[in-house]
This record gives C-alpha cells, structure tokens and sequence, in this order.
C-alpha cells in the first residue's frame, strides 16, 4: 500500500516536471490579432503526427470539415469549411496557433470549435456522454497536440 | 498580420473557392416523393415568412438522402417502420388502466386522428402549455384512462404510438401555430436553436441552417426538418423519436443534453416543427 502512494506520488512529480514548460489552457496570451507566437510546449513540432491528429475522429477530426488534398488516403473530407490547401502559405505559424488555439478570436462566432480553450462554453458536457462535465474541462487538444497540429499546417504550402 | 501580407489576396481568393461549397449545390431537388402510388408529399416548399430573411426554400430530410434510402419510404411494405405502426394499432385497440378502456374507446379508429401529428406540438388551454402528441397521449393514459404508470416519454411503447399517430396524417401539410398563446414557447425554442452549446459550440443553425447540403465527415446535412418523425434510422434498426434525435445532436456538440419532454425540448420542437410548415407530414420516414 504505502509502496503504491509513494510510486504515485513519484509518477504526478515526474509529470509535473515534464510539463514545466507547457503553457496552460488559461494562460495563453495572444496578441490583439489573436496571434500566439510563443510555443505552448517549447517543443518543436511533429508534423506526421500533426496529420494523423488532423484525420483521426477522435482527436482533432478537422476533416470533419475540411478538405486536405495531402490527406486523401483519409476517406470523407467535409465541406462546412474552406479546403486547408495552401494554407501554410496563406498563413504564419502565430497565426494559425492562435487559430487552433481558440478560433473565434480570428473568426467570431466561427463554426470552428476552439482546440486549447477550456471556459465560456455554454452547457459543457463529460465528452460525448450527454452529462455535465465533471470538475475542470480538458482542452480538445493537448499542448503538444497543437504544436503538432502547427508543424503540418505549415507544410500545406502547395494549392 | 494574421495572413501573410503578401498573400493577402490569394488568401480571399483561396477562401472563395474553398467556401463554393456552401453552395447548396448537393442538393437532389426536384424528384417526388409518392407513398404507396398514391399519398403524395410536397419535399420541397417556400419557406415560412419568418425565415425568409434566411433562406428561400425548406427541404424535407428525404430529399437528401441516398436513392436506396429514399426507396425504402416509398412503400409500407418496403418501409421498416411500418412494423412499428402494427405493435402501435394493436396497443391502440388494447385496454389499459384501471378504466378499462383503450384509445379505441374514445377515437374510434386511428384515422380518426388524422390531422393531429400536422399540427403538434399546439397549445393545450386546459393544461396552460404546449402539448406534444407523447404529452397528450400521457395526458390521456392517466387523465382519462386511471394509468398510474403511463408511456415513458421515449420508450418503446411510445415510439410505436407516435408512429401511428403520424401515419394516419401522412401527405397533410404541417400547420403548427407559432402566435397567441403558444408565442412564448415558440421564443423559447428559436433562442435554443441559436445557442452554440457544448465544447465544441455548436448551434442546430451551424449544422441545419448554415451547412445543409454540405458534407460534415461522411455525413450529409439536412436542415434538420422533423416532419419525417418518428424515423425509422437504418443505424439503430428502430423508429426514433423527436427529442431522442434533439439529445443526440447536443451530445455530438460534446454538451450536456437537455432531457426528453423537457420544457426546452418541447419548446425546441414546436420552434423546428414551425421551420417545416408547409411541408408534409411524412412519418414514419426512412432514414439512415
Ligand atoms: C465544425 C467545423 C470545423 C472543424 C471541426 C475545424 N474547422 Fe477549421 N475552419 C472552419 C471554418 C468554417 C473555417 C472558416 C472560417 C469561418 O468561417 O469561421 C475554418 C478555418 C480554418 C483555417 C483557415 C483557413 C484559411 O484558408 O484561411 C484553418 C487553418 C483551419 N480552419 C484549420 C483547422 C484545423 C487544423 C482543425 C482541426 C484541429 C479544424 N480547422 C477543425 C470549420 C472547422
Ligand atoms: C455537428 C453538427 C450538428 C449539430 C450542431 C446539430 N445536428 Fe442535427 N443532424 C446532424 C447530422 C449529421 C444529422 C444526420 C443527417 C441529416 O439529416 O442532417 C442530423 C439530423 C438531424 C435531424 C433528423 C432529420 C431527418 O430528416 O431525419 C433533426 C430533426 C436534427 N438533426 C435536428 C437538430 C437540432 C434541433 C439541433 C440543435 C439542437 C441539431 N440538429 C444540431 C448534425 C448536427
């Protein structure tokens, strides 16, 4: 038993320490433009995985609204946004972090959900349960997740 | 600057391009839908006055489903839901409560009742509120019949019966009032229609009014019309109800959903009934 407790104890120090250097949720400063240029995570990002992320239903899920001519091995692209071509070009990395991030400082009222935003939402639920939400809400994304997320928008400089 | 500068304008044009498809361009129109060689149903329709400043024209969620899917409603015998409509006769004719009575007793026959699923939910003066057809037929079971324990809101017992109720209106054009007395009810559910709910702030307008005809992942948006209901979903092999697929819509928001015969829901269905008058009643439909 008290061998358990101190392993745990162990294990939040060890994550704590880890994640010294990930900006949360709540203390994320963007610019008046709604820019962040800051890393969340300090981290570089990983833009293979920024594309799974980006495809997988139950993580980012971004085609669920757009298209990604780079990501067509994915079936179903959406169409309630614009196509992500080109984006890299159109757009520079604080930007499109500031986008991910919480998208109605860029697009107000966007259909957008906010990927790294944990209050002012309105009837919360626990995930896809139906219920409450219970204690403090995650973001959609992690941290990293979003740096990731980043790294692949950058890559989509063709049209 | 947000956007790079000197890409500004390609920017504008690549959303242009990128936004052509919130064109309504997928939209099937023009087809007919004909139940059995003979009710006819209008599926497409002007839109009610106050949606005008919207959008013109109001589409059943008929028109855009797949040519398999929309087969299935052409015929009773082809129709799933159909069975559904049997259990639903049979418990109308079926004695329940300690009165002794069925709904036969007092309706006579299920198309007696023709006209009432076109003009629901409607304000109930002896009660002082909006009745839905599952409100009223609660109404009936313990005010009428002496049932103690009447349908759930949402049970099986009620699906089938609602599903009778609805075909016998079949081919009626939906007429609820949305002025007088049930006014109130009416605001209420407009403002929840509006609301982006959840965490992922999602109003039933980002989906039903911005985005119909457009693809969300494989799915393909209607306007979320409800003149079809109950339907029978090729997802879940049964006939669902208004609210069950209202829940479902707010939990896939990543929300806490509303409760069925909630006031919010019943407000919510008399708001999205009204965004379909003109339409006609098509329940139970097919859907997937
Ligand atoms: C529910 C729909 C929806 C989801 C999910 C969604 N987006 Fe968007 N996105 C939009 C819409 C709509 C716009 C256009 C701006 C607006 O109208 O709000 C947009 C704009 C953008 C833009 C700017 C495009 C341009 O050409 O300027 C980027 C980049 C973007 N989204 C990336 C993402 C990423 C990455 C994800 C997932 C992590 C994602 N989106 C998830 C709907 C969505
Ligand atoms: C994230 C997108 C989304 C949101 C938000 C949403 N829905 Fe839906 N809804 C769907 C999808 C997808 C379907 C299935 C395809 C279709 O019929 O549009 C659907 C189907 C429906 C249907 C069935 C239509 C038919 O013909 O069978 C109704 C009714 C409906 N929605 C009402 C609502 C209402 C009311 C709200 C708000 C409380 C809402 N929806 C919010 C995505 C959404």
């Amino acid at each position: 038993m008290k061998r358990q407790i101190m392993l745990a104890a162990g294990l939040v120090l060890a994550a704590t320490s880890l994640q010294a250097d990930v900006i949360a949720p709540n203390d994320v400063v963007a610019n008046e433009y709604g820019e962040i240029a800051a890393s969340l995570t300090g981290q570089p990002g990983d833009p293979k995985r920024g594309a799974e992320i980006m495809a997988s239903r139950g993580a980012g899920n971004c085609l669920a609204c757009h298209q990604v001519s780079a990501l067509d091995e994915y079936a179903w692209h959406g169409e309630v946004g614009p196509s992500l071509d080109g984006v890299g070009a159109r757009w520079d990395e604080a930007g499109l972090r500031g986008l991910i991030v919480n998208a109605d400082t860029m697009f107000p009222q966007s259909i957008m959900p906010s990927f790294y935003r944990v209050s002012g939402y309105i009837r919360p639920g626990d995930a896809f349960t139906g219920k409450a939400a219970q204690g403090e809400l995650s973001p959609l994304l992690a941290a990293q997740d979003v740096e990731d997320v980043v790294a692949y928008l950058m890559t989509l400089t063709d049209y | 600057m947000t956007r790079n500068t000197l890409l500004g304008g390609v920017a504008t044009a690549g959303l242009v391009v990128g936004m052509a498809g919130i064109g309504f361009a997928d939209i099937r129109t023009g087809d007919s839908l004909v139940i059995n060689g003979e009710i006819a149903m209008i599926t497409e329709a002007p839109a009610p006055e106050f949606l005008q400043d919207r959008f013109s024209t109001i589409y059943s969620g008929w028109v855009f489903r797949t040519d398999e899917t929309r087969a299935m409603q052409e015929d009773d015998f082809d129709n799933p839901a159909m069975l559904y409509v049997e259990q639903g006769l049979t418990a109308f004719e079926t004695a329940m409560g300690t009165e002794g009575k069925s709904c036969a007793s007092c309706h006579e026959n299920a198309e007696s009742l023709a006209g009432v699923r076109a003009t629901y939910p409607k304000w109930d003066d002896a009660h002082g509120t909006v009745q839905t057809v599952e409100m009223q037929i609660i109404e009936c079971q313990t005010e009428r019949m002496g049932m103690a324990e009447p349908y759930g809101y949402d049970s099986q017992a009620m699906r089938n019966m609602a599903s009778l109720i609805a075909s016998v209106s079949r081919g009626q054009t939906v007429n609820v009032a949305i002025d007088g007395p049930a006014a109130e009810t009416w605001a209420l559910g407009e403002e929840v229609y509006y609301t982006k709910y959840g965490q992922l702030e999602l109003s039933c307008a980002d989906c039903h009014e911005n985005n119909y005809g457009n693809l969300i992942r494989a799915d393909h948006l209607s306007q979320g019309q409800i003149n079809g209901f109950p339907t029978y979903r090729l997802k879940n092999a049964n006939v669902n109800s208004v609210h069950g697929r209202f829940r479902g819509c707010i939990r896939d928001t990543r929300a806490e959903t509303f409760a069925v015969g909630s006031p919010e829901f019943v407000a919510l269905e008399l708001y999205v009934a009204s965004r379909g008058n003109g339409l006609t009643v098509e329940g139970p439909s097919v859907r997937n």
